[in-house]
């Protein structure tokens, strides 16, 4: 069983929180998590966080789309109500397909980016009424916040984190998962 | 090398020449076998009819499906107006066949001098922007932006032939042919040879004072101890821009639309720009992965391999866009006068027409699609030299239908058009990256750029 307890460093600039990230890696302590109040570009990276896959899940739900969008106006335009709209009539799909790519493109982005969204969510474990998880309330305002579990290495930690440049370190005992 | 300057080979110098002279004897053929009288258009067609003749590397027998009389059909009444009968497709015939070398010249000439204008407005748009991640791709961008006035020169040179009635590739300029139309009539204004020369000279002018001096302020910054040169070059490119854009757009009516002088299209210089503006970029891509592989640009990373992959992608799109967007609206509103465009393209250019949209659109989107894909330079090149020919077609897709009918063809006259134009694209750009350092050290955003990572 993990200790219930971390150890949680304040920083107010992205550029210090990214190399207090490096340098706090480097010593192999193991980052928790990282709360900030924007998506701050290469922490991924430098967390070394497995590469995304929602850009393979992007293509797919807008191979999703395009499908559905295609089926969609062949059915209603086509085959259940043809009608003849400025002397073309809707005979076949392939021959009034022009008209319909606009509907297949806005499809395409509307299931690709709603999904994604949707997967986003649901990989995220966040629902409606969810209680906020980040421990503290600055980093959705301007700070940034790291989280580092303990092994009896509090001083080792607090040392290190200090001179990476944190404004403010407090240690936290956690709750356990079955509170 | 050792002092940053590239040196331009004799290899690739003797290379650039064989292309040249080998084009140049292909365009030669090309002029020399047009035919002279109606008889000999006439027995020519005939010929290939019979299936002897011309069919090398052609790939759609299009020839087969159309008899003569189609192009009558189709490209009478907007060719040369009412005054139109059996008799003259004779003569018809022989204006279309007369046309083609200038025609094939006329495309090549064009497309290359459409990269270096596209170059330039990248470029000017990395200036006015002051883009940080673009500095050390300036001097690849010079070295293109050099083609631009010999290749517009060039084309003005064609254009004044024009005038003179060498061809017939812009009938509005053949009084005989106005007389009998009165929509042209109505554009006279515009569309007149004194007017037509003198706005290209405008137009060239504008493009080629704006690359003379960015590119003279750009090399001054390299000594200088302050950023004057920088801020200089910061205000003309803002300037340029809004030049530009009106220039360019026409440049596109007056060089390209014009052929076609009863068809108009209101987003027609935008979609020329977008051509233009991805095939500029791809041109840069290729030639800074070739300096590349050479060992020359060590401070481009594939960061920048990376940005320019995103450019030539997000433009493919950007000029799909805005030719279904022409595309869409005349194919519904299906109105003689603007859609008989399309359908001249649709019957006669088949393959060309739909080809240039696998080239341009769905290709390049399958491709450089995945992030990683536009890190990897064979990619980045594969992709690129299918977009370059894609839009060689586009252009090719824009002149001929009017110039020649369904008498195209990417034969000796064609292929040579292209291959000369390449040879002396190669000649100058090179010769002219070869010139100055080609690392713009003295480029106050140059450390953002050799940092710039992805």
């Amino acid at each position: 069983m993990s200790s219930n307890q971390v150890i949680h460093a304040l920083y107010d600039d992205d550029d210090v929180l990214l190399s207090a990230v490096k340098s706090i890696r480097e010593k192999n302590h193991h980052i928790e998590e990282v709360y900030t109040p924007f998506p701050v570009h290469g922490l991924d990276k430098a967390l070394g966080l497995a590469e995304t896959r929602i850009s393979i899940m992007a293509f797919i739900y807008g191979c999703i789309g395009l499908s559905v969008a295609i089926l969609m106006m062949n059915f209603i335009m086509i085959e259940d109500w043809p009608q003849n709209i400025g002397g073309k009539p809707s005979f076949s799909y392939l021959e009034n397909m022009p008209a319909f790519v606009p509907i297949m493109f806005e499809m395409t982005v509307f299931f690709a980016a709603h999904l994604m969204v949707i997967t986003f969510y649901l990989r995220s474990k966040l629902w409606p009424f969810k209680e906020a998880e980040n421990p503290n309330p600055l980093t959705t305002d301007d700070k940034f916040l790291i989280e580092i579990e303990l092994h009896d290495n509090e001083k080792d930690l607090k040392a290190l984190l200090e001179k990476t440049g944190a404004i403010e370190i407090t240690t936290i005992e956690k709750k356990g998962d079955d509170e | 090398m050792d002092n940053g300057m590239y040196t331009f080979t004799n290899k690739l110098r003797n290379f650039s020449i064989f292309l040249m002279v080998v084009g140049f004897l292909g365009l030669a053929y090309g002029f020399l076998t047009a035919p002279n009288t109606v008889e000999e258009a006439t027995a020519l067609v005939t010929d290939a009819h019979h299936g002897e003749g011309h069919d090398e590397g052609h790939g759609a027998a299009m020839h087969d499906d159309h008899g003569n009389g189609a192009a009558a059909d189709s490209h009478g009444e907007v060719a040369h107006g009412a005054d139109h009968d059996d008799d003259s497709h004779g003569e018809h015939l022989l204006h279309q066949l007369q046309n083609k070398p200038w025609a094939a010249l006329y495309v090549a000439a064009f497309f290359f001098m459409m990269i270096a204008l596209g170059t330039l407005a990248f470029y000017a748009i990395n200036r006015a922007a002051q883009a940080g991640w673009a500095p050390v791709l300036f001097r690849v961008m010079e070295g293109i932006t050099a083609y631009l006035l010999p290749g517009a020169f060039i084309v003005f040179v064609i254009l004044v032939l024009s005038g003179m009635h060498m061809n017939h590739l812009f009938i509005w300029m053949d009084p005989e042919v106005v007389a009998h139309d009165k929509l042209i009539q109505g554009k006279v204004g515009f569309l007149n040879v004194p007017g037509f020369l003198l706005r290209a000279l405008v137009y060239i002018g504008g493009w080629s004072t704006y690359r003379y001096f960015s590119r003279k302020f750009s090399l001054a910054q390299d000594q200088a101890t302050d950023i004057s040169n920088h801020k200089k070059n910061f205000r003309i490119s803002a300037g340029f821009l809004v030049f530009f854009i009106v220039t360019e757009s026409m440049m596109s009516w007056d060089w390209i639309m014009s052929i076609d002088p009863h068809w108009f299209s209101t987003l027609f210089g935008w979609y020329v720009f977008a051509s233009m503006f991805v095939s500029g970029i791809t041109s840069i891509a290729l030639i800074t992965i070739y300096l590349k592989s050479k060992g020359y640009l060590e401070k481009v990373n594939d960061s920048h391999i990376h940005d320019l992959g995103k450019f030539m992608f997000g433009i493919s799109i950007f000029w799909t866009y805005l030719w279904f967007s022409q595309f869409m609206l005349i194919w519904y509103s299906n109105i003689p006068e603007e859609v008989t465009y399309f359908i001249t393209r649709i019957e006669d250019y088949n393959l060309p027409f739909f080809g240039m949209l696998v080239m341009n659109f769905i290709f390049p989107l399958l491709i450089l699609m995945n992030s990683d894909y536009k890190r990897l330079n064979y990619f980045i090149v594969m992709a690129g030299i299918v977009i370059l020919l894609g839009h060689y077609i586009d252009v090719f897709n824009m002149i001929m239908p009017s110039a020649v009918g369904d008498q195209w063809f990417i034969g000796i006259a064609e292929l040579g058009g292209f291959t000369f134009f390449l040879g002396l694209f190669i000649f100058v750009v090179f010769k002219e990256i070869s010139k100055a350092p080609l690392h713009a050290v003295g480029d106050p955003l140059m450390g953002e750029s050799e940092r710039f990572h992805y």
